[in-house]
């Protein structure tokens, strides 16, 4: 079964991580290099992506004609989707557990932040033949 | 560069598991007999489009895949002559080399050894799958990933810790014995059995490029059959995934929706697989050694030999999930057992059925509970019900075909009873 892992932040301007001291923003890096390692060399790791901050986000809306609307920086948003893992595991225990991990990531002083980490399963799973 | 035709890449599948054997056999270090195999067959694969097929195909896969084992060995031998003196005296190459092709007999036994290991129980069943295509089903690493949609390396880490877990726990490359074959054959089918439902995952997926894993457990269940053709119950999984996989063409729709069994066209139905799979049942019921694959797969022949839905024959159904009852616990029985019984006794009995196993916790906060129930309750007249429950089932499930499938039941029911019908 796959999980999709979603890690938020503050949606208000741009990554609280950018005026962190050198220090603890390389340990942090450190933290999410080693921890896709980790993934991967236990065979779990399907997919990573760390996406740009809020202050760089659209939306987007077809206007007339199809064309793109665009709206930008989202001063009231409460939360932003900062990055992601999709991983392959055997128990949504596990899914869990690697979502803690992930959630113990270290924040300023090398204090985990416990950032609140979504966990929802990929819809992949195979459909049963239920009417038998 | 030019892909090997689909005969030719059968034959060296084929081949795979026996060359593999006899280097377990002779080399004692699966590992690294199986890394040399795969090296084998990629070479092959690259090489014989353009050169053409060996003369003695086995007898090149085998001649390439010492000849990578040994030269793995000079180099382990030349790091520890670094670090000791002591040398085995015996050549690196004679310790490996192969000499004539070995006999067809001991070609199955290793087989069967190979598959005995690859299933082991440790394993998880994630793992054991992907182990046992590569190494019994041939199949490459690349392969093997884009079946489950995970990128290569992730797919070359599970094995290669797969690998280590059977390095590290001393499983032996060896038939079980006599004791322990019970048990062990039966975590190869269960292996097998869920190789096959996975497969059901990719045909709903873009089929071009992904492995088609329900035909390759095919295959490595009919290679069991052919190595134990004594046990009825590899008969029975055989049969199985033979009258299920008859349906393949016909369960889903044009926009590869699913389309359920009373409404699937029959006329495309594969009535050879189906044939194959009542002979072989015809050859395995009668030895009177029942168990849960060859009812599984009668249920199967069933509803594979029934001219129509409305034809099928409900109450032997019914009669098959009485005995699968009494043989496991196992919910999904339940639920199909309450199917089987509302067809037969009516809707209500059915639910009634369905009541006693709401408190069941391995079937609670599933969808598969709510499914049934709506559908007895649409069958039962009760269409507002069905729509509310096919709602909350669609919610629930984890599968996108059978999610757009649900709603689009409980839309067509809200639809009806909005305008009275």
């Amino acid at each position: 079964m796959k999980y999709m892992l979603m890690m938020n932040t503050p949606g208000n301007g741009p990554y609280q991580i950018a005026s962190w001291p050198r220090e603890d923003l390389v340990r942090h890096i450190q933290f999410m290099k080693a921890f896709a390692r980790k993934l991967t060399a236990a065979g779990e790791l399907v997919a990573a992506e760390g996406l740009s901050g809020p202050d760089q986000a659209k939306r987007v809306r077809a206007g007339n004609g199809g064309k793109p609307v665009t709206d930008g920086v989202f001063p009231e948003s409460k939360e932003f989707l900062a990055g992601y893992w999709i991983v392959q595991v055997d128990s949504p225990e596990r899914a869990y557990q690697i979502a803690a991990e992930a959630s113990a990531a270290p924040g300023k002083g090398g204090v985990p932040l416990n950032m609140s980490i979504e966990v929802r399963e990929v819809m992949s799973e195979a459909p049963r033949e239920w009417q038998e | 560069m030019a892909a090997l035709d689909a005969a030719t890449q059968q034959q060296l599948r084929a081949l795979a598991p026996e060359v593999l054997g006899i280097l377990c056999r002779r080399t004692k270090d699966f590992a690294a007999a199986e890394d040399a195999v795969q090296e084998a067959l990629v070479a092959a694969a690259q090489q014989w489009p353009a050169e053409g097929l060996p003369a003695h195909p086995r007898a090149w896969l085998l001649q390439v895949a010492s000849r990578r084992l040994t030269d793995e060995a000079r180099m382990a031998i030349a790091r520890r002559a670094r670090e000791q003196i002591v040398v085995s005296l015996v050549p690196a190459e004679e310790q490996v080399v192969v000499g004539a092709d070995d006999g067809a007999e001991v070609l199955d036994d290793d087989s069967l050894a190979l598959l005995f290991m690859c299933c082991h129980p440790s394993l998880s069943p994630a793992s054991a799958i992907a182990l046992t295509l590569r190494a019994v089903g041939g199949l490459t690493t690349a392969e093997i990933a884009r079946a489950f949609l995970v990128p290569e390396a992730t797919m070359a880490q599970r094995i290669s810790r797969a690998k280590q877990l059977i390095r590290d726990s001393g499983i032996p490359f060896e038939r079980p014995g006599a004791d322990a074959f019970t048990a062990r054959l039966g975590a190869v089918m269960h292996v097998l059995y869920l190789m096959f439902s996975e497969g059901y995952a990719a045909s709903s997926g873009d089929s071009l490029v992904r492995t088609d894993l329900s035909g390759e457990a095919v295959r490595v269940t009919r290679l069991l059959h052919r190595l134990v053709p004594g046990e009825p119950e590899v008969a029975g999984l055989l049969a199985l995934l033979l009258l299920t996989d008859a349906r393949r063409a016909a369960r889903t729709g044009p926009a590869g929706e699913l389309v359920p069994l009373d409404q699937q066209d029959r006329a495309r139905w594969d009535r050879q697989a189906i044939s194959e799979g009542v002979a072989l049942l015809d050859g395995a019921l009668p030895q009177g050694r029942p168990g849960p694959y060859q009812l599984q797969a009668a249920v199967a022949a069933l509803h594979d030999e029934a001219p129509s839905a409305a034809e099928t024959d409900w109450p032997q159904i019914l009669a098959l999930y009485e005995v699968l009852r009494n043989l496991s616990d196992n919910p999904m029985v339940e639920l199909n057992h309450a199917i089987a019984t509302a067809m037969v006794q009516g809707p209500a009995a059915g639910l009634a059925l369905l009541d006693q196993l709401a408190s069941d916790a391995r079937l609670a906060g599933t969808h598969r509970l709510d499914a049934v129930r709506a559908h007895l309750l649409e069958r039962a007249g009760d269409l507002a019900g069905a729509s509310a429950l096919y709602r909350r089932a669609a919610g629930r499930t984890a599968s996108t075909v059978e999610r757009d499938y649900l709603l689009a039941h409980a839309a067509r029911l809200t639809d009806a009873v909005g305008s009275g019908v």
